[in-house]
């Protein structure tokens, strides 16, 4: 580690200990904001790890999370909490390495058509066994507050972040880079190509099905229409590319702004939200095509170049 | 055999659809994630007319076809064209175009809400019964259904005996070499991604006599549409139909025996089953 790392981490981790006073404020509306902001932090930033290099879109977060949402739902009854997180993360991951398997040997599309049902495939499946067996939902009761959901998110966050920065300097992590530039090259390198986005997929989905786990208490009553509403998957994928996938904390400035903006959305035209989703879907690609973080590295660019000739 | 009709018949206007969408994808090489919503529009199209003009679901195939046309050659000459022009390679503009084609099916979706309201919409035409083999069957199915198979076989003749269709079958194998003896791949793309928009909403328009159909359905169809293309493997028309007509069975066959409830579930077992052994579809080749 040379000391440009050091500065960075130590600045990453005085910004967590800033984010994680937030509660201390005792504003119960911040509080609310601060958890959403922080579980779509998690969720688009482990996206980003998969889906930013081999510029394969996944929409199958929805899926994941809801997995997670279950798995917490059915079993807190007979398991204590903290058991059932590392068991939603296995459920997530490998629904993650069962998709993979069976798509990622192809080219992209098939990955993404096959997402893009999953969430309802799932639901559908859950649904269905609930019918068999009488269930209509399930009650999530904890004695868990909004400011622990928000704390333990925000360690997940962390813990996200680390295994970002880990995979991007690990022999994984450049793999993936070359897979995204041209994959028949990766392949003749000698690289398993379908083993390392295999990899990478199940990771985020690992990490989407603990968040599921972590905010099931927060809904209290679980049912398949909520746990696994698609909207989400989109969401994800917005803020993700409105940030910009090409650096790690890229979809970390695509989330804040977008979720503020969501809150306001959704208060003022509660039904026009798909119209407005569609619309900011289209801004990105026609707008902003690699994110904030592009249109950063652009606006420097053009600086350095005008310092050049000045 | 109640189960076997009723599947190809469903099988049947799914074929419509995914002829569509494979004429988008296979020819104009765009991924439409929108598809699904051109068909909702095309349902929606025939429901108003019918209910307000008492217009019939057959006759409104041919506004809907010209209109579908227009309104799909724009999109493509106005929104997707950019994008080709920008792609460095095809994976690029696939990606491209999933997010374009998807933010413009949130933003029909969310068009379609404001205009009609979000309720389940459908009415009644010809729901009278009519025997098969000894079973009953909705008069406006079997009507649907053939409807769908003339429209199904006009087009399979078409692109295979006509020049048009020649063209168009060309830019699908290989859209440099097609350059290269003179097509003019730019204008076919748009005219092939307008015409699969055209059949598409027609196949809504033939869907609507019998089927509910919401603001939101649309991406249902558009998983179906997707999963039929590859079953029978991109720019394939003859694997399209008999993929369909698989699906329809397959579908029919869970609705009936098991639960309503799990449709896309057996379409996705057929996907996968397809993925997991011929993921060059059904009468594709292997590609070196």
């Amino acid at each position: 580690m040379t000391a440009r790392d050091w500065q960075k981490l130590i600045t990453a981790a005085v910004l967590l200990g800033i984010a994680a006073l937030l509660p201390l404020t005792g504003n119960a509306y911040w509080l609310s904001l601060g958890v959403s902001v922080a579980m779509y932090t998690v969720l688009a930033t482990s996206w980003a790890l998969f889906s930013g290099p081999t510029h394969y879109i996944s929409l199958a977060t929805a899926a994941f999370f809801g997995v997670g949402t279950y798995v917490m739902g059915s079993g807190i009854e007979v398991m204590p909490y903290w058991t059932l997180l590392p068991l939603a993360a296995l459920a997530g991951g490998l629904l993650a390495a069962l998709v993979g398997l069976a798509t990622l040997r192809l080219s992209g599309v098939y990955f993404v058509i096959f997402t893009l049902g999953l969430a309802e495939m799932v639901r559908q499946c859950v649904t269905w066994y609930q019918n068999q067996t009488g269930h209509k939902g399930t009650y999530v009761l904890t004695e868990l507050t909004e400011a622990d959901i928000y704390w333990q998110l925000l360690g997940l966050a962390a813990l996200v972040y680390l295994a970002g920065w880990a995979i991007q300097r690990s022999r994984l992590g450049f793999a993936l880079r070359i897979i995204g530039d041209d994959e028949e090259v990766a392949a003749h390198s000698g690289i398993n190509t379908a083993l390392v986005k295999v990899a990478l997929f199940v990771v985020s989905g690992l990490v989407a099905a603990t968040v599921g786990a972590i905010i099931a208490p927060r809904y209290v009553y679980i049912e398949p229409a909520t746990a696994f509403a698609p909207m989400l998957s989109f969401q994800v994928v917005i803020m993700a590319l409105l940030g910009g996938t090409g650096r790690l904390w890229g979809p970390l400035i695509g989330v804040i702004p977008f979720t503020l903006l969501w809150e306001v959305i959704s208060a003022s035209f509660p039904n026009q939200t798909t119209l407005l989703l569609g619309l900011c879907f289209l801004l990105i690609v026609y707008v902003l095509p690699k994110g904030f973080v592009g249109l950063m590295q652009r606006l420097d660019l053009m600086r350095q170049g005008r310092e050049a000739f000045a | 055999m109640d189960i076997i009709i009723t599947g190809l018949i469903l099988g049947g206007t799914y074929a419509l659809i995914a002829i569509g969408l494979n004429l988008q994808y296979g020819v104009a090489r765009i991924m439409n994630l929108a598809n699904g919503e051109m068909l909702v529009a095309g349902g929606y199209t025939a429901f108003a007319l019918y209910t307000g003009a008492g217009l019939s679901p057959l006759l409104t195939i041919f506004l809907v076809a010209p209109a579908a046309f227009a309104v799909n050659w724009a999109i493509y000459r106005v929104m997707l064209r950019p994008l080709v022009k920008r792609a460095p390679n095809r994976g690029a503009l696939e990606q491209d175009s999933i997010l374009a084609t998807f933010g413009l099916s949130f933003v029909m979706v969310g068009l379609m809400v404001w205009a009609f309201g979000g309720d389940y919409f459908n009415y009644a035409y010809l729901s009278r019964r009519v025997e098969i083999f000894g079973d009953g069957f909705g008069l406006n199915r079997v009507v649907a259904f053939l409807c769908a198979t003339a429209l199904c076989a006009a087009l399979f003749i078409w692109m295979n005996l006509s020049r048009a269709g020649m063209v168009i079958r060309a830019v699908a194998v290989s859209p440099d070499s097609a350059r290269l003896v003179g097509i003019d791949v730019p204008r076919l793309s748009a005219i092939a991604f307008a015409l699969g928009g055209a059949v598409t909403a027609v196949g809504g328009a033939v869907l609507s006599t019998y089927l509910t159909l919401d603001a939101s359905t649309g991406v249902i169809f558009t998983m179906k549409a997707l999963i039929i293309v590859i079953m029978g493997g991109v720019g394939d028309i003859r694997g399209t139909i008999v993929a369909a007509l698989i699906l329809g069975l397959g579908e029919t066959l869970v609705a009936t025996l098991i639960d309503p409830g799990l449709t896309l579930a057996a379409a996705y077992a057929l996907f996968i089953l397809i993925l997991l052994f011929r993921p060059q579809g059904l009468f594709g080749r292997r590609q070196a």
